[in-house]
């Protein structure tokens, strides 16, 4: 067990996301987890699911969901590989039909809410050879929608052409990325192009933002500098962000909230209040351990798929 | 009516210019030619950039091979054998559309299997109609390997009406194609109907390359098709100048290539794959050239900060 828990603070993340472990580490509140204070009566959510669920097929993804996103919140959506966050993302987006309950993403049906979501798929770089600026692609989250065909020097007698140039500039202004948005997008950087993603999500000045993985197959340094623009994105622009993480360390300072997905339902609430054993342990239906290393930092251990794997791996493991 | 045409051509390639750009338009077939390449170089070009970025080339290779085997098949039933190669295509490209993509390729992979089975089709059948038909062998050499000569005026309107429906669908369609060209996912959450839209556009690729290889012949479609737009996005990442570059590229790479297959003894698809490659070839160089000194800069600009 104490080799295990010193292997794991070594901080190699991606093996354990690779067996499928929900696995956080975090220098955590010392202070006891108090409730959050019930939302006035007035402000709906931005997105909500209640009794959710979905099939594929025979098989159920995740049942008896009911999970919600409030104007301005930064939410983590964590769970193991393969949970069903993604699937989660897209039943908002209005891509996946529920099979049971319902979904509400501001106040419409999904798929309604058009120009007020903004959106960030899962595991996306672009190719190598795609000769294409990073400005065109932010400018498709613009206008991509629409039919017929960009004019050329629209922007000497169109007005409208003109504030959506300066929105675009402010965009790619606002994550830093005016240095290489003029540059064929599969010259740059994982980093540099999730940064330009973010953009063209933001350009409509969505209302909420659904980022699916942002931080997936960036470096340790690039992902605590995106997960800070994000955060002060949430922040400056009042936009309520559900981010799907596999791990919540890099962003675990800046959440207002997660959302723990299960097969038989989730759990929502502050860190304290669902990174824990007791709620772990039941959400998953099998015992996993939440420990405070010496220097304060939360490890999770356990594997809600096949615990007893788990343990084997990991117990050989030499230590660093 | 090709010997006529033979006697005439053979004055020779002279010193002055404007008398040989004279002799080139004073003759009705020759008129005809640059009208037909013009047409299909615009419609190759503007198609060829959407084929290049959707990496769809070798869809649009086999669905000009296939319009082989329907100008074949219809000079074989007595029918026109441009309304043949339009119909072959573009059943083609239904055909390829329509039959499921395999999950791992995602929205706009290519199905290689299913392709490359349709083009093995399409040549073994067209070089039945061909045997079926007999005696047809002077024109199999055209509809294979293109030519210029005998365009008649009502396949000049044929390509005018059809190319003009093309680009005026193209440009409908133009922007939430190029989105779910780059982006299909994002596109497709943003409401742009990506399946139906690549559906289209290989119809309208079916079109164009049913078009194409009237010039090219249906082997050589690749080369008007890929080539010119392929060069010219290595010239320039902004999408609105590689879009007429390349209709610039295609258009004069097919007037050199009539001019020069007018003063020569060889067919035209060679001069129109040769210029083609050429200019895709010196662009490449360039450009790999272009990126050693940019990265040589880089890496000294780099030592330089490292030092300060
Ligand atoms: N379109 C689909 N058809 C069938 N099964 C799917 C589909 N999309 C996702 N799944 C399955 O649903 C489960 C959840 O997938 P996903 O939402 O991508 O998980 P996560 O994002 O949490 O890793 C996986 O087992 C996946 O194989
Ligand atoms: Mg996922």
């Amino acid at each position: 067990m104490r080799a295990r828990l010193l292997a794991m603070n070594a901080g190699d993340f991606e093996q354990q996301s690779v067996v499928g472990i929900p696995s956080t580490v975090s220098r955590q509140n010392p202070t006891p987890p108090s409730p959050p204070s019930p939302p006035p009566a007035d402000v709906r959510p931005m997105l909500e699911f209640s009794q959710a669920a979905v099939r594929f097929g025979y098989r159920t993804v995740w049942s008896d969901v009911n999970v919600s996103v409030m104007p301005g919140e930064f939410v983590a959506i964590l769970g193991p590989n393969g949970v069903g966050k993604s699937t989660l993302i897209k039943v908002a987006l209005g891509l996946v039909p529920l099979s049971a309950g319902t979904a509400t993403v501001l106040g419409a049906e999904p798929g309604q809410a058009g120009r007020d979501l903004g959106y960030l798929p899962q595991r996306r770089s672009f190719d190598q050879g795609l000769r294409v600026r990073g400005i065109d692609v932010v400018r498709l989250g613009a206008d991509g929608d629409r039919w017929g065909t960009p004019l050329p020097f629209a922007r000497r007698w169109s007005a409208q052409s003109r504030a959506q140039q300066e929105r675009i500039d402010e965009v790619i202004e606002m994550v830093g990325a005016g240095q290489y948005a003029e540059r064929p997008i599969g010259e740059v950087s994982g980093g540099e192009q999730q940064r330009l993603l973010i953009a063209q999500a933001l350009v409509r000045r969505p209302k909420l933002l659904l980022l699916d993985e942002p931080l997936d197959s960036l470096d340790l340094p690039n992902q605590a500098a995106v997960a800070a623009l994000i955060s002060r994105i949430s922040r400056d622009e009042g936009v309520a962000v559900a981010m799907v993480a596999h791990d919540v360390n890099p962003i675990m300072s800046y959440l207002d909230r997660v959302i723990y997905i299960g097969q038989g339902g989730a759990v929502s609430g502050t860190v304290e209040q669902v990174i824990n054993s007791e709620t772990l342990s039941r959400l998953y239906d099998t015992p996993i351990e939440v420990l405070r290393a010496s220097d304060g930092r939360l490890v999770v251990v356990g594997d809600p798929e096949a615990p007893s794997h788990h343990s084997d791996r990991h117990s050989g493991r030499p230590l660093p | 009516m090709i010997a006529v045409v033979a006697a005439t051509v053979r004055e020779g390639l002279g010193w002055n210019l404007v008398d040989d750009m004279r002799q080139l338009f004073e003759l009705h077939f020759m008129v005809n030619a640059f009208r037909a390449g013009t047409i299909v170089a615009v419609v190759a070009g503007a198609m060829g950039w959407f084929t290049v970025l959707r990496r769809q080339s070798f869809a649009g290779h086999a669905l000009a091979v296939v319009s082989f085997p329907g100008a074949a098949g219809a000079v074989w039933l007595g029918a026109s054998a441009t309304a043949g190669t339009f119909v072959a295509s573009v059943s083609a490209a239904l055909v390829i559309a329509l039959v499921p993509r395999s999950a791992s390729g995602g929205g706009d992979g290519e199905d290689s299997a299913v392709i490359g089975t349709v083009q093995a089709l399409a040549l073994a059948s067209g070089v039945l109609f061909v045997s079926l038909y007999g005696g047809f062998l002077n024109s199999l050499n055209g509809l294979l390997f293109g030519t210029f000569l005998g365009i008649t005026d009502d396949q000049v309107t044929t390509l005018i009406i059809v190319g003009a429906a093309v680009l005026a669908v193209l440009a409908g369609i133009g922007r939430p194609l190029f989105f779910a060209t780059i982006d299909a996912d994002v596109a497709q959450a943003s409401g742009v109907p990506v399946r139906m839209l690549s559906v289209v556009f290989l119809v309208l690729l079916g079109c164009a390359a049913a078009e194409v290889s009237q010039i090219t012949g249906s082997l050589l479609v690749f080369a008007l098709l890929v080539l010119p737009a392929a060069s010219a996005q290595r010239l320039t990442s902004r999408p609105g100048s590689s879009f007429v570059l390349t209709i610039v590229l295609a258009v004069a790479i097919t007037w050199v290539a009539l001019a020069a297959a007018y003063f020569s003894v060889h067919p035209i698809g060679f001069f129109v794959t040769t210029i083609g490659l050429g200019v895709f070839v010196v662009v490449t160089v360039a450009q790999s050239a272009k990126v050693r000194i940019q990265r040589r800069g880089r890496s000294g600009f780099t030592s330089q900060g490292l030092a300060a």
